[in-house]
């Protein structure tokens, strides 16, 4: 074990997947030279060659067809799109290309890629840049969607995302980038797909969350351990294959549970969750399941507006409370 | 002046281009008297009159070259060596299909034959076509990647990004304008600031040409030359083949949008006619041998249809199979 950030992570999956398997190659919007727009592509274009490692025009929905049909001539391409945002501008290839071409294509063909994007809010960046997109790809069947929340899953998701014959959507947080923990130096350590992390084990309330909407869970349970609430905190890892066994499993022994997450509440992925809680667990709840979700607006600029609009520390104990304090 | 063909091909090659280009017809118009009798369904866009470009083009290449295309696409997979049986049955939506009748007309693929794939929106099979030569590149293979689209495609983003991609990645594809001037029912005059499709490549420097998309030898040789060209030079090249289709956009499509005098030229400039002509009069074959090869077409689609309709339907469960590896 070492302690390097999420950053680097990410950066040591990359060269380590990289180095292992000559398939593996590299390119999106200032990758290269400039080494990514966020530096998780730092020193890759000096260790693998401009080959491996190509900057390409800024053309979003040709970056994902373009690794689409590398996948589909044999290489392992990881695509980075420079933010989650931008990912609209592929959707196309994205949905109608990448999510459906085994499936119509009577199983003739599999896509071994991965497409990076950095996604959520936070840093003052105004309503089109930061965006928390995920339930658009959960929405989609044909893909898997991988989104870490510590360094460790960042290294092991993206290896096994490498690795994986399917076509993989990886949603990296950024303002998770610079967080840090320790991450196994062992270059076969793999975080699978479809597991959820049970970050902290409890008895009170189940939190489910993903990504940066995992961490701060995690920080809300350590105050509600103050007020003597003991809170499970769960971590779903991958969005797509979804582990739906785990956090139904602790909502039915908790009897209560708080969905959090980053995107949009209208039709969000915690409503789906929340839905198969209910769906799944009724008789063992003890209160309604509550959402913390991201406000339903564009995200304002200001950062006083901007603090309103995504999931807090505050929100999340408060939604625990309520919970607590609710029954049937 | 024109070359003759025996300067160009063997006989057996130039019956060959005949028997494919009929092959075609003879398909594309069964599957319009299969559709109207309910055993295929959905989107049905016919190829007929548009059979040189991808015979033409397909004798061009080598059998190692990718070929991608659009939702037009029977002809150019029957055309690459696809079993006509199991198009058919793909179009009956059966289980034998080529694709297990999961996609239907618009999406046959066969990477056996090198034929990856018809998509059914719009452009979109550009990016993938330039990641495919740039994979074959990587890979320091010798092939090329040959993308078929219409005019439509060509008022798309998709298509201005892979142009100027592959120029800047400097990527070994042929890029197929097959130029039948109308998208479902807008005249290309009406759609592109520039009606001569293939000057618009001088943008992203890429050398172009026209070709007579109604002679099966132009496009041959114009594809065999650019085909040379690109693999030499790892470069991406445009040919505009200008062709017509006899039938509507799809099989909704009445096409009342052409003039009957526009569509009685262009009926006397179809390419089977005209090219059985040119066979019998530079005597490298007869009516009689011609017609031989029409009536073994018309079989061999006959028991396509069989074939089809003799095949069991899916089963239920191969609804949730092919989504995931």
């Amino acid at each position: 074990m070492s302690e390097m950030t999420y950053r680097d992570a990410l950066n040591l999956a990359l060269k380590e997947e990289m180095r292992r398997d000559p398939r593996v190659i590299t390119f999106g919007e200032d990758v290269a030279l400039y080494e990514g727009s966020f530096k998780v592509t730092r020193g890759l274009l000096a260790e693998f060659g401009e080959d491996r490692v190509r900057d390409s025009p800024i053309s979003e929905n040709t970056i994902a067809g373009v690794a689409i049909g590398a996948a589909m001539g044999g290489m392992r391409p990881v695509a980075e799109l420079m933010t989650i945002n931008f990912a609209l501008l592929a959707m196309d290839q994205l949905i109608n290309h990448m999510a459906k071409v085994r499936y119509m294509f009577g199983g003739q063909v599999f896509l071994p890629m991965v497409v990076r994007m950095p996604s959520g809010g936070g840093s003052q960046l105004a309503a089109q840049h930061s965006q928390s997109l995920e339930t658009y790809f959960m929405h989609c069947p044909g893909m898997r969607i991988a989104y870490p929340a510590t360094p460790a899953d960042a290294k092991g998701l993206l290896k096994t995302a490498i690795r994986d014959d399917n076509p993989v959507v990886f949603i990296e947080h950024e303002i998770l980038y610079n967080s840090k923990g320790e991450v196994p130096e062992d270059p076969e350590f793999l975080v699978p797909f479809g597991v959820c992390n049970v970050m902290r084990e409890g008895t009170d309330v189940t939190i489910v969350g993903y990504g940066r909407m995992a961490v701060l869970s995690l920080m809300a349970a350590a105050e509600l351990e103050k007020e003597g609430i003991s809170c499970e905190v769960i971590d779903l890892r991958t969005l797509n294959p979804l582990d739906e066994a785990t956090f139904l499993k602790s909502a039915a022994r908790t009897g209560r549970a708080v969905v959090v997450e980053e995107c949009w509440r209208t039709a969000g992925l915690g409503a789906d969750i929340a839905c198969r809680i209910f769906e799944n667990c009724f008789d063992r709840l003890l209160a309604p399941v509550k959402r913390v979700s991201g406000l339903d607006v564009p995200m304002p600029y200001s950062r006083k507006l901007e603090k309103l609009c995504i999931p807090s520390v505050a929100g999340i104990v408060e939604a625990v409370r309520e919970v607590m304090a609710a029954s049937y | 002046m024109e070359s003759k063909l025996r300067e160009l091909l063997s006989d057996a090659e130039l019956l060959g281009f005949y028997e494919q280009m009929v092959l075609s017809r003879e398909f594309e118009e069964s599957c319009a008297e299969q559709y109207t009798k309910g055993h295929i369904t959905g989107f049905l866009h016919l190829y007929s009159g548009q059979e040189a470009v991808a015979v033409g083009t397909t004798a061009g290449l080598q059998k190692e070259d990718y070929i991608l295309s659009a939702y037009r696409d029977h002809a150019q997979a029957i055309v690459r060596g696809a079993d006509p049986n199991r198009v058919m049955a793909e179009l009956f939506g059966k289980a034998t299909g080529i694709c297990k009748g999961k996609g239907g007309s618009m999406h046959l693929f066969d990477p056996k034959l090198n034929f990856m794939g018809g998509y059914a929106i719009v452009a979109g099979q550009f990016p993938i076509a330039v990641g495919l030569a740039f994979a074959a590149k990587l890979k320091q293979e010798e092939r090329i990647v040959t993308c078929f689209f219409g005019d439509g495609s060509m008022n798309q983003g998709n298509f201005h990004e892979a142009l100027n991609w592959s120029r800047v990645w400097d990527l070994p594809v042929l890029y197929i304008c097959e130029n039948n001037f109308y998208g479902i029912g807008t005249v290309v005059q009406r759609a592109s600031a520039l009606p001569a499709l293939h000057r618009r490549t001088c943008g992203y420097d890429i050398p172009s040409e026209k070709v007579d998309g109604m002679d099966v030898i132009a496009v041959y040789e114009a594809v065999k030359r650019a085909a040379a060209w690109i693999r030499e030079r790892q470069r991406p090249y445009f040919i505009e083949a200008v062709t017509y289709r006899f039938r509507g956009h799809s099989m909704a499509d009445p096409a009342t949008y052409r003039s009957s005098a526009e569509q009685e030229i262009w009926r006397s400039r179809d390419p089977i006619p005209n090219f059985a002509k040119r066979l019998i009069d530079e005597g490298i074959t007869d009516q009689a041998a011609l017609d031989e090869i029409d009536a073994r077409c018309t079989a061999r689609v006959e028991e396509a249809v069989r074939f089809a309709e003799e095949s069991p339907w899916p089963e239920d469960s191969a609804v949730w199979e092919d989504i995931y590896v």
